[in-house]
């Protein structure tokens, strides 16, 4: 008996010291029994809060949709986190960079008139221009003048919430009476079916097919395809290409990179430009398939900081980021239900979340526990 | 008289006796047996990646052994880690230091122990007659007001020293000691050394220098792949000894090389002037040339402007004024990029900052210059089947160990690292190659390696640059010696007619010209 719990001991000291997908899972289930205990200490029975936050999720097609919708944005980010992690970079600003690519999204989608097929296209690709320009420059300071990018881009997510609540209150922009932009042109609308959804004949078919009447209740998009393709490409770039190695060798050992030829400052700055463009593509992204425009915010919206979480979760891997994505969204969207049906404080998902982020950080902690067992053991 | 005679007449301080470590499958300590008399310095000497460091982090609690014991004094013990190390008498000053830079030399050695008044106030002028007292009863001078970060290396090393005795240390555990030093400052430390032992500290010194090991050591310990191969008494043997025992096999100290007429001059250096980091002329209007064909050896007390004359030729640092030229070509103020095209190729001297990504594998960094040229990449597209198969082209025939290229270059031991850049740099087929401290840390087989990989370069015909603060190195190796001195050369000879006293002379700075 023993014997078989030193095994099982040592077995769990390999799973917390690779960086494997278990531990991942093990630092997930923690989180979730975190939470657990915190609704217990509030009164509500704990196993019924995540039945409800599971159903949530999953009962209705519209609930997995709603799922996908939410977590879209935040794999995007995650990516944009995880592809600076890759170069040694702490982006910070994906929240400032989703903030601009949003804003310039409306502005093409609204002030642009064009074909259907190269009015969206048109608006992405002017959002993520945007917004790689401005996480390039949190990476041109840096190498420039040897700002660190976290205080760099903590200014711009600031330059840029301001830059979008001044852009809703300048005449031609703001929809008059709203605290929000004008919505964008028909073309460069991207939800799936929208014009039909609302035509009188639309609205008859889906009457007598409730499935998707449920489905396309919610404004499905192409953008999760889009985060997948982009996951994929990450991939691709940092694994296959020259240009990843590049970006992985100034990531790992700058003074190593520098003395193989690699011009440091050069590959610092590409780097916060893609990582900008994939927190802009989020923005982007939102607007043309989700919220059509850009409305006044008190405070960051969070999409930018949920994606360090996401990239920490899927310790910087690409593929990664798209179950971390999932995985938050989900509990995002299905965790704000045990607030209507049980009265159950719906921030007790932060606290899961937050515990899985604090778990997954301390791989060292637990480590450290296993190794002195086993060490202990050991000498017997 | 052999060695179980000698230590029947002494006290035995520490018996490690059949220690074994396993990590997994690898043993890295097969019962090895040490010890360790009182009053004597007991050396511990074997390759790289032998097992020695894995013996002393059992001794000093770092790590448990998978089987066998340690007796202190005659008495078992389970050290499980430090402090209980600490507590037994047992001190360790490792290769790398570890002091807090902005503090005092006497604040870093009572750190953990301050000595304090009433109401636990800190009482410095008790610390700093307490490191005063113990500085001076063992030949340990520094000063204690000074601050770690004003200090050389070879202060920073006795303030480690003091520390250990200062927590009250009988047996000193030194790490690789004079891997920092100077010849100069060698001989200091070996006269500290006899200090200790003469009031009665016992030594275990880990090195693979196999001079310092006789002059300084009365035991040696050999391991060679985590196996016991021996212990003697020092005095009975000789470096050639000790070095067949290490290796396992005879060991050319000097690699022999026929006698070769230079080429053409293909590199040259004229009126050179960089800064350092503080803004300092490092190198001063310095003039050099090197001819196909030839090693030109730089000799030099390290910090006389050889890393910024190493960087300001590889384009690591900006030049102020003067000209660098290879085959006619000015590259003065080129980009790393631009030069390492020029065919120039470089074995840096910290191979762990700037020769090695350690969390790339081996095949990853056989290519770190080339990695965008085909056959390594098409169209921005690495091919890896390619870099592989060159990766294990280069590793069998530079026999680096292990022959697998997708491990990380940062679980590989010094002398294999340094195989991987030789490796890459020499298959660059540069006309120049720039060797800096190349052997710096490497055990003699691994030695005798890189000097023959550049004799090679030699005779093919290839210039090659040798710049090193080991003045034998420098006088086996090359054809011409150059000595550098406050940034400038010196004076230059002919590498057969040099005399040991002249170089060390003008190193010093006080040569003829």
């Amino acid at each position: 008996m023993k014997l078989k719990f030193k095994e099982i001991r040592k077995a769990l000291y390999i799973f917390a010291t690779e960086k494997t997908i278990g531990f991942t899972l093990i630092a997930i289930f923690l989180g979730l029994v975190i939470g657990a205990i915190f609704l217990a200490i509030a009164g509500f029975n704990p196993f019924q809060a995540y039945g409800i936050i599971l159903r949530g999720i999953f009962s209705k097609p519209s609930y997995i949709s709603y799922t996908i919708i939410r977590a879209t944005p935040l794999i995007l980010t995650g990516l944009s986190i995880a592809f600076a992690f890759k170069t040694g970079l702490f982006n910070i600003g994906a929240e400032g960079q989703y903030i601009i690519g949003s804003v310039v999204a409306t502005a093409a989608g609204y002030f642009l008139h064009l074909p259907l097929f190269i009015h969206i296209p048109v608006v992405i690709i002017s959002a993520v221009v945007a917004a790689g320009i401005w996480g390039g420059l949190a990476g041109y300071f840096k190498a420039k003048f040897g700002v660190h990018e976290v205080i760099s881009t903590i200014m711009l997510n600031w330059i840029a919430l301001y830059f979008q609540n001044f852009l809703i209150y300048t005449e031609g922009f703001q929809k008059p009476g709203g605290e929000t932009s004008y919505s964008i042109q028909p073309t460069a609308n991207m939800t799936i079916l929208k014009a039909w959804k609302g035509s009188v004949a639309g609205r008859e078919w889906l009457l007598q097919h409730p499935f998707w009447k449920d489905l396309l209740r919610t404004p499905m998009n192409w953008g999760f395809l889009i985060a997948i393709l982009m996951a994929v490409l990450v991939w691709f770039i940092l694994n296959k290409t020259a240009l990843g190695y590049r970006l992985r060798a100034v990531g790992f050992n700058k003074f190593a990179a520098e003395y193989g030829g690699i011009n440091v400052n050069k590959n610092l700055i590409i780097s916060m430009f893609i990582a900008g463009g994939l927190a802009g593509l989020a923005g982007a992204l939102q607007v043309v398939g989700v919220s059509h425009k850009v409305t006044l915010i008190a405070a960051m919206e969070g999409y930018g900081f949920d994606g360090i979480a996401v990239a920490l979760i899927a310790n910087s891997s690409a593929m990664g980021c798209i179950l971390a994505g999932l995985l938050f969204g989900a509990l995002k969207y299905g965790g704000a239900k045990i607030q209507p049906f049980m009265r159950a404080p719906s921030e007790v998902i932060s606290i899961v979340i937050g515990s899985i982020v604090f778990f997954i950080s301390i791989p060292k902690l637990i480590k450290l526990i296993l190794t002195k067992k086993i060490k202990k053991g050991g000498t017997k | 008289m052999g060695y179980k005679d000698k230590a029947k007449s002494l006290t035995k301080v520490i018996e490690m006796k059949n220690i074994t470590k396993k990590f997994g499958n690898f043993v890295a300590n097969d019962s090895v047996n040490l010890d360790v008399f009182k009053g004597k310095v007991h050396a511990l000497l074997g390759e790289n990646g032998a097992g020695k460091s894995t013996l002393m982090n059992i001794l000093y609690g770092l790590y448990s052994p998978t089987s066998g014991e340690i007796l202190i004094n005659g008495k078992k013990v389970d050290i499980t880690n430090p402090n209980i190390a600490i507590e037994h008498g047992i001190g360790m000053v490792h290769q790398h230091f570890m002091l807090i830079k902005p503090f005092t030399v006497a604040q870093n050695i009572i750190l953990g122990r301050e000595p304090t008044s009433k109401f636990s106030v800190l009482n410095m002028k008790k610390a700093i007659k307490d490191v005063k007292e113990i500085s001076e009863r063992y030949g340990l001078y520094v000063d204690p007001n000074a601050k770690i970060e004003d200090i050389s290396v070879s202060m920073q090393q006795r303030v480690e020293i003091l520390k250990a005795l200062y927590r009250g240390a009988e047996i000193l555990i030194l790490d690789e000691p004079t891997a920092v030093l100077t010849p100069q400052e060698i001989v200091e430390l070996i006269q500290i050394i006899k200090n200790l032992t003469k009031e009665g500290k016992s030594i275990i010194l880990i090195s693979h220098k196999l001079k310092e090991i006789i002059a300084a050591a009365d035991f040696c310990l050999i391991i060679r792949r985590g196996k016991h191969i021996d212990t003697v008494v020092v005095s009975e043997t000789d470096e050639k000894g000790l070095a067949s025992k290490m290796v396992g096999r005879e060991v050319i100290f000097n690699v022999p090389k026929e006698d070769k007429k230079a080429g053409d001059e293909i590199f040259s250096i004229k009126d050179l002037v960089v800064k350092d980091n503080r803004g300092i002329v490092a190198v001063d209007n310095l003039n050099l040339s090197v001819k196909k064909g030839e090693i030109l050896g730089l000799a030099g007390i390290d910090g006389n402007g050889q890393t910024e004359l190493l960087e300001a030729i590889t384009g690591l640092r900006k030049v102020e004024s003067g000209e660098i030229k290879i085959n006619g070509e000015d590259i003065t103020n080129n980009t790393p990029f631009q030069i390492i095209n020029k065919k120039i190729s470089h074995i840096p001297e910290d191979r762990q900052k700037r020769g090695l990504i350690l969390d790339f594998d081996i095949s990853e960094n056989m290519i770190l210059e080339n990695y965008h040229n085909y056959p390594f990449a098409k169209r921005g597209v690495l091919q890896y089947n390619n870099i592989k198969k060159y990766a294990k082209e280069l590793i069998n025939k530079f026999d680096v160990r292990p022959r697998e290229e997708s491990k990380l270059t940062g679980t590989l031991s010094g002398g294999n690292q340094q195989k991987v850049i030789i490796a890459r740099e020499v298959t660059n087929d540069p006309d120049l190659l720039i060797a800096a401290q190349p052997t710096r840390g490497l055990d003699v087989g691994a030695i005798e390696f890189v000097h023959q990989s550049l004799i090679e370069q030699r005779n093919n015909d290839k210039a090659v640059f040798l710049i090193s603060f080991e003045l034998d190195e420098v006088m086996n190796v090359s054809d011409r010696i150059a000595v550098i001195y406050e940034g400038k050369i010196v004076g230059i000879v002919n590498a057969k007619e040099a005399k040991i006293e002249e170089l060390g002379l003008m190193m010093a700075g006080g040569g003829s010209k």
